[in-house]
């Protein structure tokens, strides 16, 4: 079903193109208001790894949605970028190199580029499962090398970087966060413009085709091989620009950048944003810093809480949250969308009940296992549960287990009411092309 | 003068099996040719022997005269062979008209170009356009290939396979699954949109056999039995002892009724 509601979707949004210019341009102005409008020295750190995490999995998306390669070490070519950025700026810093720090994420891009080249080559051998389990092996390779030589990867302490090099330029040292805010919008929206460029090319079009059916590339003059390897290349290439970008942002690398956890966030965070559109990798951006900065702040549970949001959507949304927007856009063009507010008001409540419960329940298992010196008295969104007590857990269930009863009823209604509407666009749909 | 296509004792094993005995077979340029023979007999194998797909074990496939022993596929569509498939096999999330382009953009010259738009290849988007009106799908141009309906997709099939201007085109079993009329129809459009060409086709429908080709070769257990015009397959001794009264015979048997 929902396979067949996202391919009418491609179809619809097709035709409007018109308003592009519009997009890019609220794209630039989001980019270059956001700082005046969130002020604090938080959120503009956010704001800047928001920035390097967009170009990031916009380039992850390029193999994940674009060309159907799932990657699971693709951390080694953002990594990498940023270790050569990071000794790039050190050289600067000792004279002997010379080159604006503005340049700086341009050195990462070649070193991500360089390695797609190198390490591309084996990976884009083969297509499919073989292809993950070859990612998976060449992340590994390189998370054990980093650890192998301390000279250049800085064993555990990493490698330490000062992105202020000699005098201000027009007043700009790129020491202040917001200076270097600007500059990574910058490069994030060149390369945003530039990936996007991308799928409209000739070479863009065929990584599609590889995507849906490489069989039959082969048996219209294209090498499938050839066509992922290229991509592999120019996806390495904004990996690496993002990974220089890194650098410059936090004055230190460490051999964390190239682990397997920075790729698996890369690639659920693409997912949750939707690999199907090409914004989607730009909301799983926000989403990733957000819950990377503000979720791990909020509990110690964030990474269960993530795992079991993954899983929900991988079960009920599989074309990601830009997915869910633009299949909402389709009815709001069609003059539908007014019908079903009520029924996402009580989804949007009913969730949040579930969620209260599930969440009481969880933090009272984390507070016993963690917190036990503290007693068995916890504070859970204002109220104070007693982790040990009946009451509490009754309680936390009875929540749960009503929450989701309720939802489970609601839903129904509203998958109900949704049918009827597609139907019925269906059909108008159907009408005007008998009129056309 | 050299043949179009040419098959010279072409053998094929799998394993211990030998699926292709020593067919040999020599199409001259602008015939149109229908392999038939009974089930199991090795057509939908030759034809992948033919593109490519699979490897020869020995003999040799020549091209114009050229060897294509060792090519692959893409190399060979590239030489000017473009094949069809027995079950479509289109890429189902793009449009019709992006499926076409794409067939169209190799033999356009773009190859694996990124520093230019698709939009601005005005010579691609018009090859495009044209064969989308061979293929009378012009109306259906935006459509995904996942949602057209069987014949429509059986037409894309045969549109992305003249896409590129290949001179021989190896069609498989074109009009498997279709009606009757559409059949009928089906066999127009083939026959307008391969003039000028080398055709090769695999087909089990003996009225689109002898509608559409100009010879027939009749392939049995991996050997081309017979290879002539169709009133000389049709009396040839041997083919009618291969079909045992089967295909061929209802077939004749049909027309005497009328």
């Amino acid at each position: 079903m929902t396979s067949i509601h996202e391919s009418r979707l491609h179809q619809h949004f097709r035709r409007y193109n018109g308003g592009r210019w519009v997009v890019w341009g609220l794209y630039a102005l989001v980019l270059a208001v956001s700082p005046l409008v969130f002020t604090s020295s938080l959120s503009l750190t956010m704001l800047s790894q928001i920035g390097i995490g967009i170009i990031a999995c916009l380039a992850f998306n390029m193999l994940l949605g674009q060309g159907g390669m799932l990657s699971f070490g693709h951390a080694v070519y953002s990594g990498l970028g940023s270790f050569f950025a990071i000794h790039a700026l050190n050289l600067v810093a000792a004279g002997k190199f010379n080159i604006p720090v503005s340049l700086v994420p341009l050195v990462g891009g070649a070193a991500g580029l360089l390695f797609a080249v190198l390490l591309g080559y084996v990976t884009t051998k083969k297509a499919g499962t073989p292809f993950a389990m070859i990612t998976l092996g060449v992340g590994e390779l390189v998370a054990a090398m980093a650890l192998m030589f301390p000279g250049f990867f800085g064993g555990e302490g990493g490698i330490n970087g000062n992105r202020v090099i000699g005098k201000a330029v027009l007043g700009i040292s790129f020491g202040p966060q917001g200076q270097l805010y600007y500059l990574i919008a910058v490069y994030c929206f060149v390369c945003t413009a530039l990936m996007f460029a991308f799928t409209r090319t000739p070479l863009g079009r065929m990584l599609n085709a590889v995507r849906d059916n490489p069989e039959r590339v082969e048996f219209i003059g294209y090498s499938t091989q050839h066509v992922r390897y290229l991509a592999f290349m120019a996806s390495g290439l904004f990996m690496g620009i993002a990974g220089g970008l890194g650098a410059l942002n936090f004055e230190i690398v460490t051999s964390e950048v190239v682990g397997a956890a920075r790729s698996g966030a890369y690639l659920l965070f693409t997912f949750l944003g939707g690999a199907v559109f090409f914004f989607g990798p730009i909301i799983g951006a926000v989403l990733m810093v957000l819950a990377l900065v503000l979720l791990s702040e909020l509990t110690q549970a964030w990474l269960l809480y993530l795992g079991l949001w993954f899983l929900f959507m991988v079960m009920y949304a599989p074309g990601g949250i830009s997915s869910l927007i633009m299949m909402n856009l389709r009815l709001a063009s069609f003059g539908k969308l007014s019908r079903l507010w009520t029924a996402y008001l009580a989804l949007a409540g009913l969730a949040f009940v579930i969620l209260v419960g599930a969440a009481a329940m969880i933090e009272m298992v984390y507070h016993l296992q963690l917190n036990q010196a503290l007693g068995p008295e916890m504070k859970f969104m204002g109220a104070t549960l007693n982790a040990k007590g009946f009451d509490s857990w009754f309680g936390a269930a009875f929540v749960l287990l009503t929450g989701l009863a309720m939802f489970e009823l609601t839903r129904r209604e509203f998958v109900r009411q949704w049918s009827v509407i597609q139907v019925e666009i269906e059909h108008e749909i159907k009408q005007r092309e008998a009129l056309a | 003068m050299s043949y179009a296509l040419e098959l010279r004792d072409v053998r094929k094993s799998f394993g211990k099996t030998e699926i292709i005995r020593g067919a040999s077979l020599g199409v001259n340029a602008g015939e149109r040719v229908a392999i038939i023979g009974p089930n199991g007999a090795g057509k939908s194998t030759l034809f992948n022997l033919i593109s490519g797909r699979f490897g020869i074990t020995s003999g040799d496939i020549l091209l114009h005269g050229q060897s294509l022993a060792g090519l692959s596929p893409f190399q060979i569509n590239r030489r000017g062979l473009s094949r069809s498939f027995q079950v479509s096999n289109l890429f189902i999330r793009l449009s019709v008209f992006e499926n076409i382009r794409c067939a169209v953009l190799w033999s356009m010259g773009y190859k694996y170009s990124f520093w230019k738009f698709l939009a601005d290849m005005r010579d691609a988007n018009e090859r495009a356009e044209e064969v989308l009106q061979m293929i009378k799908l012009e109306r259906r141009r935006d459509v995904l290939a996942t949602n057209l309906t069987y014949a429509e997709q059986r037409a894309l099939e045969i549109g992305i396979t003249i896409a590129g201007g290949a001179s021989v085109i190896l069609l498989d079993e074109p009009t498997a699954g279709m009606s009757k009329s559409e059949t009928a129809r089906f066999v127009n459009l083939i026959r307008e949109v391969t003039v000028g060409k080398t055709l090769l086709t695999v087909e089990h429908d003996m009225g689109v056999v002898f509608g559409l080709a100009d010879k027939i070769a009749v392939l049995v257990y991996g050997e081309v039995i017979a290879f002539d015009e169709p009133a000389a397959v049709r009396a040839n001794q041997r083919v009618q002892e291969a079909y045992l009264g089967s295909v061929l015979a209802d077939a004749q048997a049909a027309e005497a009724g009328h």
